[in-house]
């Protein structure tokens, strides 16, 4: 019962450390249905910390990444005590954006961040923050930069490295490069003096700490994995990376890092990493690729790839189905849309309309050239030409099929919709 | 526990085969899923485990572990289960520097390569009881996953002279068992990691190897599971076989058919 009383008091509580708060409900989460008034005090206790919700598959504790289309691919957001790692398209132009999406979302939410950075100040990364426009709600407005006043009320940590090793640089002997434990050990001292460890606990309200690495494994943190393939401390950022989780998995915590893996030279060092990280998401942006010139992807400016989705407390994980995805940078927002992937549109032109996302649904371990495949094909063109032909007689009117735009022509209920109005592209009926 | 796992396996708790080494190993996919049935499976077996956890937290195992019907808490506070927790020791090793020994201390070490602290904790955990109150059948040594050793620094070599050693005390000498899993690099060529992984595949009697499937994801189909058995040759059984299953990972379970035999499919 003591939970249910610290809801009570948290959920007014926000609104002094942030302005915003107290107008509209800035966090990017959203409520779909209207609250239940009878919700049962396991629920209400895990609510308790402001911007976080539970998770409807395992209970665990979810804070937004500051994207809602992000939250939504990576089964409702970022888990506390995870990791969520970000692969740094070739340029690094978006995915700083991610980076300040989700401190931006930390600071309306009244949590403490911990901005840690090689190249940057983190006083300019804050600042250049896209800021929660009152208009959208929780949608954050990229051309406008977060207010000052917003960010002098927030409580945030910096470790800045180059100001971290000038003043003492006496190197012991450890396994792990200098940079990364130094950040261990201030990343550590948050989180025990400011008590997000369960472990002494918190005589203030529970608050979540936010913490964001940008480029880690760049050759700015003093490691050399991006330069040579073969390098003595090859395993300082794997070795990081395990120390970190131990310390969100045992704290109310969550971290975004992003870090240039197309720099790294032994791709077997990716694998690890990625083995070592909750979510994986990669960004490939369009600049300078082949794919700029596509006529597929002309409207989005990258692919964005979720390659890891962790199981936590869970046999399975929250795999969204649609897998090939784009990006596009708006002026004022980060959207992320479905596309078609090339493979399918080229199969397209080959099978009837609604084939293939039928074959996939069916088994994707068909292979091509199959028996299953074949036998599938034929029943399915069967039954096509059967129905058409019905059709025809009937003389009903039919709307050629195949024209319309991409996005239409494999959508989830084009089965249904193939089967109730249209033939499959064989027909020609003139009208 | 997957009662239909075992029963591929022909295997029940009732009846634990012993002194064999299993590998588990996956390739683009997680196969964190037969890490948690060989669990359950040996502790509802009455088995002594020592599970030497690296990836995840005690919580993790023991949440997955309760909607599989085993309590990890219940079987630690009852000494059937030595839980070796790696990140927690990680932390505590890395941040309170006190020279007392732990089975990880190779995380304290510049030039990581000793995982003797780690043979003897194990040796410490399984070693039968003389005076047989709680008689455990068989002891039974599980961990998630090798992998993990490499990217902290210890050599391939070391691991497998880690396994070497644990076979030659809990598999022979105490007639248990030993259950690895080790994460496939595919086509990333990490060679420390092939090395280890060819390696265990060359002296382990049984090798489930889960792999995604080559055309990609599919909601009904999450993978497909490969069973090689090696066991000595004998003229009357068969040799070597080999079966590929796939799977689908519910809730609470794990369905197996045939390749192609999706019920999504019939």
């Amino acid at each position: 019962m003591a939970a249910v009383a610290t809801c009570g008091t948290c959920t007014g509580s926000p609104g002094s450390t942030v302005a915003a708060a107290s107008k509209n409900n800035v966090t990017s989460f959203q409520r779909r249905g209207p609250r239940a008034s009878g919700s049962d005090s396991g629920y209400s206790r895990l609510v308790s910390i402001a911007g976080t919700r539970p998770s409807v598959r395992n209970g665990q504790l979810l804070v937004s990444t500051g994207l809602p289309a992000l939250d939504q691919l990576l089964g409702g957001g970022l888990a506390v005590g995870t990791v969520l790692l970000i692969e740094e398209d070739k340029y690094n132009i978006y995915s700083p954006l991610l980076f300040k999406y989700f401190l931006a979302e930390g600071i309306v939410n009244g949590h403490t961040l911990l901005v840690a950075s090689a190249k940057e100040d983190p006083a300019d990364i804050l600042q250049a923050g896209p800021v929660s426009s009152s208009r959208f709600g929780h949608y954050y407005d990229l051309s406008k930069r977060i207010p000052q006043e917003l960010i002098e009320a927030s409580k945030w940590h910096r470790f800045f490295l180059p100001e971290k090793i000038s003043s003492t640089f006496n190197v012991e002997p450890c396994s792990l490069t200098h940079g990364y434990k130094r950040l261990l050990q201030f990343i550590q001292n948050i989180i025990y003096e400011e008590g997000f460890d369960g472990s002494n606990p918190q005589k203030k309200q529970k608050n979540i700490l936010r913490i964001g690495i940008q480029s880690l494994g760049s050759p700015l943190w003093g490691d050399d994995i991006c330069c040579t393939e073969n390098c003595d401390n090859s395993h300082s950022l794997t070795k990081f990376l395990y120390i970190l989780r131990g310390l969100l998995r045992a704290s109310l915590s969550a971290c975004i890092i992003t870090m240039p893996t197309h720099l790294i030279q032994n791709k077997a060092i990716i694998a690890r990493v990625t083995n070592l990280s909750d979510i994986v998401v990669g960004l490939e942006s369009f600049i300078g690729s082949e794919r700029e010139t596509n006529p597929l992807y002309k409207d989005y400016h990258g692919l964005i790839h979720i390659r890891q989705i962790p199981r936590l407390n869970n046999l399975i994980c929250d795999v969204s189905d649609v897998k090939d995805l784009a990006f596009k940078l708006k002026r004022k927002l980060f959207t992320i849309e479905w596309v078609q992937d090339n493979y399918l549109r080229q199969e397209r032109n080959i099978y009837p309309p609604g084939f293939s996302y039928l074959l996939k649904q069916k088994d994707s371990a068909w292979g091509e050239g199959s028996l299953q495949h074949s036998t599938f094909l034929m029943s399915f063109l069967a039954k096509a030409t059967a129905f058409a032909s019905r059709l025809v007689r009937h003389s009903e009117p039919l709307r050629q099929t195949g024209s319309g735009r991409i996005r239409q022509a494999a959508g989830p209920r084009l089965w249904h919709d193939g089967r109730r109005r249209e033939a499959p592209g064989l027909l020609v009926i003139p009208p | 526990m997957f009662s239909e796992l075992s029963n591929l396996l022909n295997t029940s708790p009732d009846k634990v085969e012993q002194g064999k080494l299993t590998l588990l190993c996956d390739v683009k996919t997680d196969g964190s899923f037969l890490v948690h049935h060989f669990l359950s499976f040996y502790l509802k077996a009455h088995c002594k485990v020592c599970f030497v956890a690296l990836t995840q937290s005690f919580s993790h195992y023991n949440i997955v572990g309760q909607k599989l019907g085993v309590s990890l808490t219940i079987a630690r506070e009852r000494g059937q289960l030595v839980f070796l927790e790696g990140l927690k020791s990680a932390m505590d090793i890395f941040f309170r520097p006190q020279e007392e020994p732990h089975p990880l201390q190779f995380l304290r070490e510049a030039s990581a390569g000793n995982l003797q602290p780690l043979y003897e904790f194990v040796q410490d955990a399984l070693k039968p009881v003389a005076n047989g109150e709680a008689a455990w059948r068989c002891p039974v040594l599980l961990v998630d996953d090798l992998s993990v050793l490499l990217s902290l620094g210890v050599g391939a070599v070391a691991v497998l002279d880690f396994i070497h050693y644990c076979r030659a005390t809990v598999c022979w000498e105490w007639k248990g068992n030993i259950v690895a899993l080790v994460h496939d690099s595919g086509d990333t060529e990490d060679e420390e990691n092939d090395i280890l992984l060819n390696g265990l595949s060359h002296q382990s009697h049984l090798i489930l190897r889960a792999e995604g499937l080559a055309t990609g994801f599919c909601k009904d189909v999450h993978g497909q599971l490969s069973v090689l058995w090696r066991r000595p040759l004998q003229p009357t059984s068969q040799r070597d076989q080999s079966l590929t299953y796939q799977y689908k990972i519910q809730d609470k379970n794990v369905s197996f058919f045939a390749k192609g035999m999706s019920p999504a499919v019939l």
